[in-house]
């Protein structure tokens, strides 16, 4: 994490520090109470949870669940599964991580190396359009979908998310190129460098961190919606969180809660794994927009 | 003479690139962030039912919307969920970030799992604490069969207090998070004058109290500010969790909104309601931002 710059000089004595590390202890079992009733219920039989067996480690492992929730659980009118709705949202997330990063990178560019009267009021009004209640721009954004032709698609989706992803992409990358020396662009350009020749040569090739904090960002953000999906979405369109809303609140037959918590699992996954192999860009995606940079 | 022409539209063609290198993005945010609030702000004045319709109608939809019981449920909600999600993940937040900046053995270790919540989606997660907390076959159930027959808790199933499940989720997504934004906010105290204070006689009560909480300001006011948006802003955790239900017992004005515009067709009571989200998140983020990016360079 990009904070561990010293540590403190306060002192504690033996009893202190074990009441510390108790507390701390307990938190962390909190924190992961949840993953664990998600991971040891969704290889169980559906008997072993109803009969009082949610927090025991299965008696019979099975992946049936898994199998279930991925292939052929009832989601709406049709036993597809998840596959389908999977697919969806990698379709919905790659489109708008990539371009809404790439605008982020070049809008950050020319706020910090290329100032004019104004600009700050402009991103502020970028940056402002992250923090709306997007239940503002519902009602609208599903009319203009419809007149774009893009309504029930996830192209669509894809639109939606880069507009309101635009405003903290452009943010990440302002506050990193801001702290890039002036002087070499300057240089450069006595050279003769154009805009895109000095963006390309000289910022790019160092960018790579914070374009991975923002693809991390993007990307888990767009993955997690919920609220866009289930007002633009159609079942064809529909990605994985509105899917497992529908399965999980699925009012007819028999509850499977194994099922639930396999699909649970399968939307939480690229997510979960992306904060594990990259926290730290994630952390540090996380406290940009809160923090003084 | 052809030559410096050439090179004077070159360097204001130069001049212009920037510019025209933003305008996509901003035209784009004009239009369908800025346009469409404004759109949205109109069609609360007009009698928009199942469509939008632009027969005005003044403030009849204000007054309608005060006046509903549906809405009074999600605000006097939204008053409890705030003031307990933000104290609790403050608290909790800043206990674990002061507990951990005890040159703690594992910190790395335990770090990551006070924050892995906030990479997870909020219909994942209600998911897991709906049947978790369910009492037919979660933690109430459990405990049945542990022999604790007495035990109950079903207040996900309880008109008074499902709101309160609904806090212990979000506050379990979120508090981490807050924690990660104190500790950097103690990482970056002077040692130094903790130092001197030490060599005074201070104790680490009074450490705390008088030096190092009050240099966490700015920390407490992203906390708040944070913090108060994304309360606001909680829909997907209450359609996972409860469904607003049992009843209307965990409304919150962005599930009201949602259901008068989509499924009840009330657009014109939908949108002054989104008005009024707005209007509170935009109280509190403007003041903010100025601030930030004033400061700034």
């Amino acid at each position: 994490m990009s904070v561990a710059t010293q540590d403190t000089a306060i002192r504690t004595g033996r009893f202190t520090r074990t009441l510390i590390y108790v507390v701390l202890i307990l938190f962390a079992l909190f924190y992961l109470l949840p993953l664990y009733v998600m991971l040891v219920n969704s290889v169980k039989p559906l008997d072993e949870i109803t009969g009082g067996g949610m927090m025991s480690l299965p008696d019979a492992f099975t992946l049936e669940p898994w199998k279930q929730a991925w292939a052929s659980a009832q989601i709406g009118v049709e036993p597809t599964g998840l596959k389908p709705y999977f697919w969806n949202s990698i379709k919905m997330v790659v489109p708008a991580v990539t371009i809404s990063t790439v605008l982020g990178a070049l809008n950050g560019y020319v706020l910090t190396k290329w100032r004019f009267k104004g600009d700050t009021i402009l991103f502020g009004l970028m940056l402002f359009a992250c923090f709306i209640p997007f239940q503002i721009v519902l009602i609208p954004m599903a009319r203009m979908l419809g007149l774009m032709g893009l309504a029930g698609s996830t192209y669509g989706l894809s639109f939606v998310h880069i507009v309101f992803g635009i405003g903290f992409t452009t943010l990440y990358f302002r506050n990193y190129y801001a702290v890039f020396p002036t002087e070499l662009i300057r240089a450069a350009q006595i050279d003769g460098a154009g805009f895109f020749q000095i963006f390309w040569r000289i910022l790019l090739p160092s960018s790579g961190p914070i374009a991975v904090v923002s693809v991390i960002w993007q990307f888990t953000n767009i993955w997690n919606d919920f609220l866009f999906g289930a007002s633009f979405a159609d079942a064809s369109s529909q990605p994985m969180t509105v899917a497992l809303n529908n399965l999980v609140q699925s009012s007819t037959g028999v509850k499977e809660y194994n099922v639930h918590f396999a699909g649970a699992i399968l939307a939480a996954m690229p997510t979960l794994f992306v904060y594990i192999v990259a926290g730290r860009y994630f952390v540090r995606g996380l406290m940009a927009g809160s923090v003084k940079g | 003479m052809a030559q410096t022409a050439e090179a004077d539209f070159k360097t204001r063609l130069q001049n212009w690139i920037p510019k025209l290198v933003l305008s996509p993005s901003l035209a784009v945010i004009l239009v369908f962030v800025y346009g469409f609030i404004l759109f949205s702000v109109y069609l609360s004045f007009t009698d928009s039912r199942l469509l939008p319709s632009y027969g005005w109608v003044g403030w009849e939809n204000y007054s309608k919307l005060w006046r509903l019981s549906h809405w009074e449920i999600s605000l006097t909600n939204m008053g409890i969920f705030a003031l307990l999600y933000i104290t609790l993940c403050t608290a909790i937040g800043l206990g674990l970030a002061i507990f951990l900046d005890q040159k703690i053995r594992g910190e790395g270790l335990l770090r990551p799992l006070y924050l892995y919540p906030m990479a997870l989606s909020f219909i994942v997660t209600g998911t897991a604490w709906k049947w978790f907390l369910d009492p037919g076959i979660g933690l109430e159930n459990v405990m049945h069969t542990w022999g604790w027959e007495s035990f109950k808790f079903d207040w996900i199933k309880n008109r008074d207090f499902a709101i309160y499940t609904v806090v212990l989720a979000a506050v379990w997504q979120t508090s981490g998070f807050v924690m990660a934004m104190f500790l950097a906010g103690l990482r970056g105290i002077d040692n130094e004058i903790l130092k001197a204070a030490q060599m005074d006689g201070a104790s680490n009560w009074n450490l705390y109290r008088r030096i190092i909480i009050p240099q966490l300001r700015p920390a407490f006011l992203s906390a708040f500010v944070i913090l108060s948006h994304l309360a606001i802003k909680t829909f997907d955790l209450v359609i996972a969790l409860t469904g607003g239900g049992p009843g209307r017992a965990t409304e919150l004005p962005a599930t009201f909104m949602y259901s008068y515009t989509f499924t009840r067709n009330q657009m014109g009571i939908g949108a002054a309601s989104a008005t009024i989200m707005l209007m509170a998140i935009a109280s509190i983020m403007i003041p903010y931002l100025y601030s930030e990016l004033r400061e700034k360079r």
